[in-house]
């Protein structure tokens, strides 16, 4: 595997913590309160950053949130090209009426977005889904966007985001990985 | 791990780790049925021949369902109502078949290797739903899937296969899978129904349903077909009860819990006692659900391989 050559990094550890905060504070004020909200998180990194959103709202509201793991594999529209592996979805509570907020790592195509709204309509009828985003990167092929951003970054196509977090990378961080020669 | 295997013919010679592959992913496909709408898109572009030479059920009817659940488009074929009674060959069947553009064969034959023999003739991925007395693959792994669901593991479970042996090709899938698997394996049954080769898997071997019921974990109870008794292979149905029949009282007197599979259909009161298939030992309905989540993850892992082998 050829090593990757970081270009920047673009959230440390206390820098996501404090996204987290701000973002866990937005969709409150965005839903007044708590009343019907539920976090969903796209696997993989989705998945911890939901819960860690969830934990911060709970912890400033006081009040349980139901929190959900989507895996979005059986319905991306390029299987056949890869073998995805699937890996489960977890959502053991009913979404009919409730304002569900989707979480994932990085926003860029919106096919993953796409495909977890498809998902997330077979499990019921949600009053509302919202998307948040730690990253977006842009170069959307879908008419698709964010409610929530922690970041905006312009990057170019070849470039990376990757999101590094602790409970499966071992660290907090956000790099933005370049281009490798010839793309 | 990634799945690189285009057809699944057999559970012979298929490694652990390829087996737990597709046993965690039908843990996926089990959830997709406990939904609301329990249907995903994943297969649209995928068209599956169900191509059954034999009589069958259970086995068409879980395949069906499981194509229809990932959204595939199928077809459905019966040897009774098609142009084989006018002597057509199974390679010309086959090859219309696939000259119509379809990406899977699902096929049960009454001949061992016509899977094998398909699929060498044809570019599209074949699944043997059961050939002769070889193999029955995804019976295998539905079973292996509800040991697994049982016990929370298969390695070194205890299973006593009981029955008709030597023409079982459940028996085979399951002696080769659950012993990849880790699993310990006894067969049991008459000496007429047991295959000169069981010696060769090196396996131990029983004639007698109360030492099998007093060392097993779970009991796989094959169902015993009336004309193997026409054939001479065994006195009378009556007999084969009161020697193999798999009874409350056997089990009371061995006073342990035990779990009985059966991949049906049953003879109730021949090989299993009526109650007993019903009873709080069984999961007999569980291997039918399971059954569905089972052939939805070998649809879907073999369509994903078949894509990346293709490089598409």
């Amino acid at each position: 595997m050829p090593e990757q050559k970081v270009k920047a990094e673009l959230i440390d550890e206390q820098g996501l913590e404090r996204t987290i905060t701000r973002l866990a504070h937005e969709i409150l004020e965005r839903n007044r309160g708590t009343e019907k909200l539920a976090v969903v998180g796209i696997r993989t990194r989705g998945a911890p950053l939901a819960a860690r959103i969830v934990r911060k709202i709970e912890a400033l509201e006081g009040k349980r949130i139901p929190l959900g793991t989507l895996d979005i594999t059986m319905y991306r529209d390029d299987f056949r090209r890869k073998i995805p592996m699937v890996r489960g979805t977890d959502i053991p509570f009913e979404i009919d009426d409730m304002n569900v907020v989707l979480v994932d790592d990085v926003l860029y195509t919106g096919r993953t977005a796409r495909a977890a709204l498809d998902a997330l309509m077979d499990f019921g009828r949600p009053a509302t889904v919202q998307l948040a985003v730690l990253v977006d990167r842009g170069h959307r092929e879908l008419p698709i966007r964010a409610d929530y951003v922690g970041k905006n970054v312009p990057t170019s196509i070849g470039e990376e985001v990757q999101v590094r977090l602790k409970e499966q990378d071992g660290e907090d961080s956000v790099l933005l990985i370049a281009a490798e020669e010839g793309k | 791990m990634e799945f690189r295997r285009k057809h699944l013919l057999e559970l012979e010679g298929m490694s652990r780790e390829e087996l737990t592959l597709i046993l965690d992913t039908a843990e996926t496909f089990r959830e997709v049925l406990e939904r609301p709408i329990p249907k995903v898109p994943t297969l649209r572009a995928v068209t599956v021949a169900n191509v059954f030479f034999e009589p069958s059920t259970r086995t068409r009817l879980s395949f069906e369902l499981a194509e229809k659940r990932l959204s595939a488009d199928l077809v459905s074929f019966s040897a009774a109502t098609s142009s084989v009674l006018k002597g057509e060959t199974l390679k010309d069947t086959a090859r219309n078949i696939e000259a119509m553009k379809v990406d899977m064969v699902v096929i049960r034959h009454s001949a061992a290797g016509a899977p094998h023999f398909l699929s060498r003739c044809l570019e599209a991925s074949v699944i043997n739903a059961g050939d002769g007395c070889h193999e029955h693959p995804t019976q295998g792994l539905l079973d292996m899937m509800t040991l697994r669901h049982k016990f929370g593991r298969l390695e070194g479970l205890k299973v006593a296969i009981v029955g008709d042996i030597e023409h079982s090709r459940v028996a085979r899938s399951n002696l080769h899978g659950l012993r990849a698997m880790g699993a310990e394996v006894l067969l049991c049954g008459p000496s007429t129904l047991m295959p000169v080769e069981a010696e060769r898997w090196g396996v131990a071997v029983t004639h007698d349903i109360d030492e099998a019921i007093a060392w097993a974990d779970a009991l796989n109870v094959l169902r015993i077909q009336r004309e193997r008794q026409a054939a001479g292979l065994f006195p009378s149905l009556r007999e084969y009860h009161a020697r193999f029949g798999v009874t409350r009282r056997r089990l009371e007197r061995a006073s342990k819990d035990i779990t009985i599979l059966h991949p049906g259909p049953i003879n109730r009161g021949v090989e299993i006692e009526s109650d007993l298939a019903d009873s709080e030992f069984s999961v007999i309905l569980d291997q039918v659900t399971n059954g569905v989540a089972v052939r939805m993850a070998v649809l879907y892992l073999l369509a994903g391989a078949q894509g990346a082998l293709e490089g598409s």
